[in-house]
């Protein structure tokens, strides 16, 4: 009972930090129609940004400046590496966006070198529920990330710019005649997903307090995998994508014969969701025209 | 007349490696002696040559993103190099031995290719990417987490250790048989319907292309020949670790093929040459927390080459200076101005209508399932 | 030899709701060149799509030659003797003109070789290779396109591109040649060019031709028979003059 107590919990927490990196993912591939592989990265630029203002002992003004920093640089890789190649094949754009995350990753080993760097930001502690030992920290980015999801949601649904983004996801030259700015929706929604990624960074951090280069590299692809089992360009389906994600990775960590295989696991389920739903679960069918 | 001056050209780029191979082999075989870290190099550029070529056929011609192409070459290195090291000790180390476990490596990593090609039926772009990607990090999981027995799990599986004065000219033969072999496909019928599939695959399946049948081939023989390079690398390493064929290095072999310009052979070759050659040399003058650098370069010139040759605004400055080898082929056929002299002036403007027809056909098609619609019509 | 080259029966597919096309019966002879009009939204490329297998009919079925076309992928029906154009070009651009006729030549019985042979340079690839050339090139002649056959497609001029397809389709060696558009965008010159060769190809090829237009000056010109779409159903078909002057077509032309 506490097992399944505290394996829920984690798997949900663990779900939450997969579904807010997805919605990055997913707003920009529904906008932007681009797989933006920088992403990841931006959760580890996310991190160091924190270790680097905790100097000043504030949590909060270095949670702020993260979020700020991954903002600016979201919207600066979108301007320098993709916008020159709006209308290019896709696989060039792709190419670009790995060639974007491996430099994040290298310039952050340059910066900060190679050894792992310590940031605690808070030390939440433990409780015990149920009889299960609890992190306090993983009960903390459950509520703050389904909160997070929540005003996303309502904001896409009710503004006047979130209806403008999903306009642009639906039909990019049909909106620009509308009257909508499409670049700066693109921009804005960079944003959305940076602060998102920045967010996500702070919840790793407050799982382990440890910070490498690499550290988003790993989430960043199995968040992709989320939002694409969840249904690409779909909200919701990055949402479901995740926790269901999360709860099999923290399920598969505690069973002790398959716990190695964790990561081939998760690829593994991947491509049989691919093989037979292609659009993921929430997803919409788009066909080419013929 | 203009074929034939074509056609020489095309395999110049195997004479110059035959010709190569044979002067050292030759110096080799009578008795001069190579200096040890020479030799691992060109067995090294010859492995990244393999594997940029092979890659290039699904990258640059079939056109789709393979993310797994360490994945293929890892199948290749761990299968080949544990029958080689169940071999050896049976049959001595000779080329019988090697031949053996090269024809396991490569026929277990076509296997491995059946499987991406599956997918590679449904999927298209980003997908197909992500679920190459995937299946290069289950592969190297698998390998990390095997056995000892099996293939060393962590530890990594040992090899057998070839003669080094010998290894370099089995491994030009093998680039040799590679490059005749994707060579002599790409130009021929089957290569051209690659190409199609590349170009448009609706136009493709309508010109009676079997689409499924092409796209298996390549990704078999691209998975094959990576195959065979991971045999390759078993026996030049002594020992194979999982760790060596991560992301990264699936990364770098698209470097390769990116810097050299997509659907270029001899780009390919010539880029994985020069990066390998780099990596070696930057690997001494580097080290420590410097060796990032060089991953930063190749971040750098896979971002730059990439939007110099794709970005729509720079196409005129394209046009201008052309990067020779460097650039995308594509870009560089340019229609000799000669060909359209009766240009019909404003008629060559595309009518812009939107017709219902096609905001009906949007809907369901049996075919075509790919949730992502390819380029379309550039 | 069945007495109609291309028979349709109550063909008909629906999306969602929505029926594209219904209760179509086309009946098409040998050697004809039969028009499919009507105005946008009527249904024609669906028409089209559906005997191309891309879509599958929800009611109905279709003949050619006499045969049933059951489930076939486009590649199938494509080798089975359909071949078609598109009426948004669909050429492999990035290859040449020659090359392009090539792709549809590869599937002739003809010119099979294997791909063992192709990669071990067999004498049969060589032949074989040379005898393709040799044919895209004739194609190439019919529709004036020589000159430019080591061009790259996309660099042609609308009005070429669209006869390469053309071509390209052709080069399948087909049954029947469905075009889609096929002088959208050319010039009157170039329109009455293009008839011209339509006309040669049915002759010299003994093709039966199915085409879809907006020109009613290119279809009355050309076509034997004709049959008129609106709304997915048929609104009229028969001789091509008598059709068009038929008060009902005029008025969904003109709207009513």
């Amino acid at each position: 009972m506490e097992l399944i107590f505290s394996t829920l919990i984690n798997g949900l927490s663990l779900g939450g930090i997969y579904a807010m990196i997805a919605l990055g993912y997913t707003m920009v591939y529904g906008i932007a129609k681009l797989l933006n592989f920088a992403h990841g990265d931006i959760i580890m630029v996310g991190g160091y940004l924190i270790y680097v203002f905790m100097a000043t002992n504030n949590p909060l003004l270095a949670i702020f400046m993260a979020v700020i920093g991954c903002v600016i640089l979201g919207i600066c890789v979108e301007k320098i590496a993709y916008k020159p190649l709006r209308g290019a094949s896709p696989l060039a754009v792709l190419i670009t966006a790995i060639g974007v995350s491996n430099l994040l990753q290298s310039l952050a080993q340059i910066i900060f070198g190679s050894a792992p760097k310590m940031a605690t930001v808070y030390d939440f502690g433990i409780v015990k529920l149920f009889g299960a030992t609890i992190q306090i920290s993983s009960l903390v980015t459950l509520v703050v990330a389904f909160a997070v999801m929540t005003a996303l949601t309502l904001f896409v649904k009710f503004t006047r710019l979130g209806r403008a983004m999903i306009a642009v996801s639906e039909d990019r030259s049909a909106a620009q005649l509308m009257g909508i700015n499409v670049n700066s929706i693109i921009t804005v929604t960079f944003a959305i997903g940076s602060a998102l990624a920045a967010l996500a960074g702070l919840f790793y951090l407050l799982k382990a307090p440890s910070i490498s280069s690499t550290l988003g590299a790993m989430p960043g692809i199995k968040a992709f995998t989320a939002a694409v089992i969840g249904g690409i360009g779909s909200i919701p389906g990055a949402m479901l994508g995740g926790i269901l994600l999360g709860m099999i990775e923290s399920i598969s960590y505690k069973i002790t014969a398959i716990a190695p295989y964790t990561d081939a696991i998760e690829f593994s389920i991947l491509i049989l969701i691919l093989l037979v739903r292609p659009t993921g679960f929430l997803g919409k069918k788009r066909r080419e025209k013929v | 007349m203009n074929l034939n001056v074509k056609k020489q050209r095309h395999y110049i780029n195997c004479i110059v490696i035959a010709l190569v191979t044979l002067v050292l082999g030759i110096l080799s075989l009578t008795g001069v002696r190579f200096d040890n870290s020479l030799l691992f190099l060109l067995e090294k550029v010859a492995i990244s040559i393999i594997l940029a070529v092979s890659l290039s056929l699904v990258v640059g011609f079939l056109g789709e993103l393979s993310l797994g192409h360490a994945g293929f070459m890892c199948v290749g290195a761990y299968l080949g190099g544990k029958v080689a090291s169940l071999l050896v000790p049976a049959m001595g180390n000779g080329l019988a031995a090697f031949l053996i476990s090269l024809a396991v490596g490569c026929a277990a990593a076509a296997v491995c290719g059946v499987i991406i090609g599956i997918p590679a039926l449904r999927l298209r772009g980003d997908y197909l990417a992500i679920v190459t990607l995937a299946f290069g990090e289950i592969v190297k999981s698998l390998f990390q987490n095997s056995s000892d027995e099996s293939f060393g799990g962590s530890l990594g599986l040992e090899t057998p250790r070839y003669n080094k004065a010998y290894l370099f000219i089995i491994a030009f033969v093998l680039v040799l048989v590679t490059l005749a072999v994707i060579q002599n496909l790409i130009r021929s019928k089957h290569g051209r319907a690659i190409t199609a599939i590349r170009d448009n695959e609706i136009a493709a399946r309508a010109s009676g292309i079997n689409v499924t049948k092409y796209k298996l081939l390549a990704f078999i023989l691209s998975a094959a020949f990576a195959g065979m390079a991971g045999v390759l690398y078993s026996y030049s390493n002594y020992t194979v670790q999982s760790t060596k064929f991560s992301y990264n290095y699936s990364i770098e072999i698209l470097v390769m093929v990116v810097l050299g310009g997509m659907g270029s052979i001899n780009g390919s070759i010539i880029a994985a040459a020069l990066i390998t050659y780099l990596n070696t040399k930057l690997a001494t003058v580097l080290t420590g927390d410097l060796a990032v650098l060089q991953n930063l370069l190749y971040a750098l010139i896979l971002i730059l080459i990439i939007i110099y040759n794709n970005a729509p605004a720079l196409k005129g400055f394209r046009d201008k200076y052309n990067l020779g080898v460097l650039a995308d082929k594509v870009i560089k056929k340019r229609l000799d101005p000669s060909h359209v002299q009766d240009d019909q002036a404003k008629w060559d403007v595309v009518p812009t209508k939107i017709s219902m027809d096609e905001i009906l056909s949007v809907d369901l098609t049996p075919q075509n399932f790919g949730p992502d619609q390819k380029g379309g019509d550039k | 030899m069945a007495e109609y080259i291309l028979e349709t029966k109550d063909l008909g597919i629906s999306f969602g709701g929505l029926k594209a096309a219904q209760n179509v019966n086309l009946k098409i002879k040998k050697n004809q060149i039969y028009g499919l009009i009507g105005p946008n939204g009527a249904g024609k490329t669906t028409i089209f799509n559906l005997l191309t297998c891309v879509y599958k009919p929800t009611t109905g079925t279709f003949f050619l030659d006499g045969e049933e076309i059951k489930r076939m992928s486009p590649d199938k029906i494509n080798l089975k003797g359909i071949a078609r154009t598109f009426q948004n070009i669909r050429l492999f651009n990035n290859m040449t003109v020659v090359r392009n006729v090539m792709v549809g030549l590869s599937n002739r019985p003809e010119y099979k070789c294997t791909i063992l042979e192709s990669a071990l340079r067999l004498p049969r690839h060589f032949k074989v290779e040379r005898e393709m050339r040799e044919k895209a090139k004739e194609l190439l002649r019919i529709f004036d396109l020589e000159q430019e056959r080591n061009a790259l497609a996309c660099n042609l001029p609308y009005g070429k591109q669209r006869k390469l397809e053309i071509a390209r389709a052709l080069a399948t060696n087909p049954k029947i040649l469905l075009l889609d558009e096929p002088a959208a965008g050319m010039n009157p010159h170039e329109t009455e060019d293009l008839a011209k060769t339509i006309r040669f190809i049915r002759d010299h090829f003994d093709m039966t031709v199915l085409l879809i237009e907006h020109d009613m000056n290119f279809v009355s010109d050309l076509c034997d028979e004709i049959t008129v779409l609106n709304f997915g159903t048929v609104l009229a078909e028969g001789h091509t003059r008598t059709v068009l002057q038929d008060p009902e077509v005029i008025k969904a032309y003109i709207g009513g």
